[in-house]
């Protein structure tokens, strides 16, 4: 598979992925105006899956459809990071994963509309004002929980250790990484990195959370080496379309 | 504003003299005769704002229930562009719920109060909700025939006499109409599709016709409250006058998909311009009502643990603000 | 489970640059940033507002209806104040 057409797929993946899980909210939140925004989420992430899939159709050129990649894939030729494919658990572990999704996505967004490869400018730019609000949402919640009761100190902390290690793979620079950016498509990694690090900070410190110890921990989901969960969300997410092979919808 | 005023009003309704009741409530029902807008701190009638109180609520209860038959099927929608769509269906039910929570807050009640009586099984909400959706087809239905019966129910209510009430019920129905398009296109396009496909269409109509009729209520004869909610112009339309409607515009729209609505007795009457259409179980009706609908503990189950599981989301909220507040005063 | 509800906020929305803002309804949250951000979600999915304006409802003073006539009568046969008062001929371009 070429180098930009994983790289786009990583990115798609990851949004769609990222915007199933939060999908799994609507009618179940802690409260009516969260199902609203969750939702909203939600809908921007697909929105933005769906873009990036088309793209990456165009790019593997086997004519295949957004609906293709999305539902006619195994777990194996997904690409999105592990951090997203992860349960939700409570709402302070679905804010927390946000969170760190949101940082990354807002710094990738804004380095992209500067990229070579004008498509992907494009939707950088779309996604990029989505991504300001879905930062703002998770960020302010993160305070509100962080600095909030005992309780919800306690539970966000425990969800922000556990999630950490699967941060690592949002920088760790590969092969596809390397090539992307010598060819100006994508940003370095490293400068992401510290932009994104600044940004996790100034919201812990306000929350008053411990930011975790890096951990030597190996997930590459952008690689198709995944977490045990991928496979049930798949089984769910693409079971209609299995069951009926050919039909439309 | 809302819900402070009216406390004083209260007091002040005590004190009034029975010859002042009477005169107010002649003002009251001649500027409601006069098609004015009862706005929230206007004097009206306690049975008034009682009989708005319980409808608005049920109504805005129905909305939120009805967002899980539908959220059901968020992660397994056949395509993306299906998914989007009924998310945002949904969170628009959810968005429906607010608008009408809001406006029954301008009667005195909170929402909490009512989320309360939700939750306890004190208050009704519409019987639709309590039926299952096992095939995607469902989803189909729901926005075809749910749907469709709500809009009906609602265009009207964009005339009731309680602003606040009208002023939600247009902004519910601007939002209403996609909702039962995109139900519509998913039935034609499974009735055009394979055999398996046409056949879960058809198992959907079957299971979701004659409670979509229900929704329109008991007949005229046996429902109470219709005389004096159409003298105070809370209801325009008497249950049977709807639901006769929604049969005649949907009959027609089954034909074109190649469904067979489940009623023998359903034909065009060309005498009346009217279709005819067989009775409804009414006992299956009353059971629902009662509780004992195939999801009715599914519906209220779900609910009350997304309040109970989300109670130290909303305590957190509620003590990071406060000590804001503690902050920024200090700081003064 | 509800002891401390969240305060309720009245929601006013500018639909386009050169309109006022408009009463839409009202939102519950614990203060006025996570009050804008619901009504954001709530009143504004269809691109309906280019502004937000979120106030407690208990900082909303409102007019007592039974002080209506006080208030409002007078201006009622004020009618010089309405432009239509005035005959001008047809004649007259731009008045």
């Amino acid at each position: 598979m070429n180098a930009r057409l994983q790289y786009v797929l990583r990115l798609a993946d990851t949004s769609l992925v990222l915007g199933q899980r939060l999908g799994e909210w609507v009618g179940h939140s802690p409260a009516l105006e969260e199902d609203l925004g969750l939702a909203n989420l939600s809908l921007d992430l697909i929105g933005q899956a769906r873009l990036l899939l088309t793209y990456a159709g165009e790019i593997e050129g086997r004519g295949r459809t957004e609906d293709d990649l999305a539902m006619g894939r195994d777990q194996s030729d997904f690409l999105n990071f592990a951090l997203v494919e992860q349960p939700n658990g409570d709402f302070g572990r679905t804010i927390v994963r946000q969170l760190l999704v949101d940082a990354f996505q807002l710094e990738l967004y804004e380095a992209l509309q500067r990229s070579t490869d004008s498509r992907l400018a494009e939707i950088a730019a779309k996604a990029l004002k989505e991504t300001r609000y879905h930062f703002r949402y998770s960020a302010s919640w993160v305070v509100r929980l962080g600095d909030g009761t005992e309780e919800s100190h306690r539970r966000v902390q425990s969800a922000l250790d556990e999630l950490w290690r699967f941060t690592r793979e949002l920088f760790a620079e590969d092969e596809v990484d390397r090539e992307m950016a010598a060819a100006g498509v994508a940003p370095a990694l490293a400068d992401l990195q510290s932009r994104w690090s600044a940004r996790i900070d100034a919201v812990l410190r306000e929350a008053t959370l411990k930011r975790p110890a890096d951990v030597p921990y190996s997930w590459f989901g952008k690689c198709g080496e995944h977490t045990e969960h991928l496979g049930y969300l798949l089984a769910e997410m693409q079971f209609l379309h299995r069951a009926y092979p050919g039909a439309s919808w | 504003m809302y819900t402070q005023g009216l406390d004083s009003l209260g007091k002040d309704a005590l004190h009034v003299a029975k010859a002042d009741a009477a005169a107010l409530e002649a003002r009251f029902q001649a500027r409601v005769d006069a098609e004015e807008k009862i706005e929230p701190k206007d004097w009206m009638p306690d049975a008034y704002r009682h009989t708005l109180i319980r409808q608005i609520s049920q109504h805005a209860h129905s909305e939120i229930v009805g967002m899980l038959p539908e959220g059901n099927w968020i992660t397994r929608a056949p395509s993306l562009r299906r998914k989007a769509v009924l998310i945002a269906k949904v969170q628009d039910e959810g968005g429906h719920g607010m608008y009408l929570y809001s406006a029954a807050e301008t009667l005195g009640i909170s929402r909490d109060q009512m989320m309360a009586q939700l939750l306890s099984g004190a208050a009704k909400y519409s019987s639709i909700f309590n039926y299952p959706t096992p095939t995607w087809a469902d989803v189909g239905a729901i926005g075809w025939l749910v749907d469709g019966a709500a809009i009906m129910n609602q265009i009207p209510i964009c005339r009731c006499s309680y602003g606040p009430y009208a002023r939600a019920m247009v902004r519910i129905c601007r939002e209403e109409s996609f909702h039962q398009r995109q139900g519509f296109e998913i039935m034609m396009t499974l009735a055009r599709g394979t055999p398996e496909q046409r056949r879960m269409a058809q198992d959907a109509l079957n299971r979701w016709w004659w409670p979509s009729l229900m929704m329109f209520g008991p007949n005229d004869a046996e429902s109470k409250h219709t005389a004096q909610s159409m003298r105070w112009k809370i209801k325009r339309f008497s249950n049977d006058e709807l639901r006769q409607h929604f049969v005649d515009v949907t009959a027609p729209q089954a034909d074109f998909l190649g469904l067979k609505v489940p009623d023998p007795d359903l034909r065009w009457d060309e005498a009346t311009q009217h279709y005819t259409f067989g009775p409804i179980d009414w006992t299956e009706f009353q059971n629902v009502l009662k509780g004992n609908g195939p999801c009715n503990r599914e519906r209220l189950d779900a609910r009350r643990r997304a309040c109970e599981e989300g109670q130290w989301v909303r305590e957190a909220a509620t003590a990071y603000a406060e000590k804001q507040r503690q902050r920024a005063s200090q700081a003064a | 489970m509800f002891e401390k509800e969240w305060p309720l906020f009245e929601v006013f929305v500018r639909p386009r640059s050169g309109l006022e803002h408009k009463h839409v309804g009202s939102v519950h949250a614990v203060d006025a940033r996570m009050a804008i951000e619901h009504a954001r979600d709530v009143y504004t999915r269809r691109q309906e507002g280019v502004s937000i304006w979120v106030v407690k409802s208990s900082e909303v003073t409102a007019s007592d209806p039974s002080d209506a006539d006080a208030l409002f009568e007078p201006a009622k046969d004020k009618v010089y104040r309405h432009p239509t008062f005035y005959a001008i001929p047809d004649e007259v371009k731009n008045l």
